[in-house]
């Protein structure tokens, strides 16, 4: 049952020219960041994938595009997942919010914002969520030194 | 020639009960205090776990008197840091610090709060020490019981065989 609805959903992405393959049981779509947001609007009302699990991002130092940003779907309907991929360069990390579909990606979007430093078009408060004003940089970054602490209050000596 | 000696004029009336309690109050104020340990449990992460074990029935820290947490900083004596300190919760572990009054003890609950543990990154303060003077030390990830017991002790003898310079300045 599932199978033949992802293989469905697959065969019609396939035909609206998106990459679509299986990983682990998990439809992948791969997509260029501009048809982020649409393809997100058809997956939710055309495929009932109601609910956004997670936003995430992927850093790759030594690739062109740097970073793959990553979304997860689940339909409470189906019972399925799909994910949904999409690269964005180092100098102009910005991709389509989510956050007029789903209420979910205010805080997911906020999270990536402050660990990928990823720009979320739209999203009206990317305020930092877990770390906190005056954190310079963007931790979970490849490039961000190890063992590079910013405290809050001065070390006692 | 001899010099001519200044007396020592004491403030007090010589009585030889108040000599007798004089000698005695570091002792007895330590004793006092050693058995109403009041905690303030500034429990952040996973330890919370044990130290709820610590407070439960089989473990009865209220033989040491150290049972009843107090959650306002101004009524306790004793902080417990228990568990990771982030650098985003580092004020906020300052304040509760600077808000309680003397006498204060801090123990340092379990290896994240001894030494960050093993967290070496952007988020976690490698110690409270870092932050605030830590009187003792638990070791472990998390702490047996048995280890928590034998740190009240500890502390317990310590501040038994300290002295109490508040009451000085006012005797």
């Amino acid at each position: 049952m599932a199978a033949a609805f992802l293989d469905l959903v697959q065969r019609q992405l396939v035909l609206a020219g998106g990459d679509a393959v299986f990983s682990h049981n998990i439809l992948v779509i791969t997509l260029p960041p501009a048809e982020l947001l649409g393809m997100a609007r058809r997956l939710k009302s055309e495929f009932l994938f109601d609910l956004l699990l997670d936003v995430t991002a992927v850093d790759w130092p030594d690739r062109t595009p740097r970073f793959d940003v990553v979304y997860h779907f689940y339909s409470t309907t189906h019972l399925i997942r799909v994910r949904l991929k999409t690269r964005v360069l180092h100098r102009d990390p910005v991709v389509d919010s989510l956050t007029s579909l789903y209420g979910s990606a205010h805080f997911m979007e906020r999270e990536c914002h402050d660990m990928y430093g990823i720009v979320f078009r739209g999203n009206p408060d990317l305020r930092p969520i877990l770390l906190y004003e005056n954190f310079v940089g963007h931790p979970l970054r490849k490039d961000y030194p190890k063992l590079h602490e910013q405290p809050l209050v001065p070390y006692r000596t | 020639m001899a010099k001519a000696t200044i007396p020592i004029v004491s403030a007090h009336a010589p009585s030889p009960s108040f000599e007798y309690f004089s000698t005695k109050k570091d002792e007895f104020v330590g004793w006092a205090r050693k058995f109403s340990l009041f905690p303030y449990p500034f429990v952040t992460a996973c330890c919370a776990m044990e130290f709820m074990a610590v407070s439960s029935t089989p473990y009865d820290t209220d033989r040491f008197g150290a049972a009843l947490p107090r959650f306002s900083p101004r009524q306790s004596d004793l902080l417990m840091v228990v568990g990771t300190l982030t650098h985003k919760q580092a004020p906020v572990l300052l304040r509760v610090y600077e808000q309680m009054c003397e006498p204060k003890w801090v123990m340092a609950f379990g290896a994240c709060a001894t030494s960050g543990g093993f967290y070496q990154n952007y988020a976690a303060v490698a110690g409270i020490d870092r932050i605030i003077p830590v009187d003792i030390y638990v070791p472990g990830c998390p702490p047996r019981p048995e280890t928590v017991i034998d740190a009240i002790m500890k502390l317990q003898d310590r501040i038994a065989g300290s002295r109490h310079p508040i009451i000085t300045k006012t005797f």
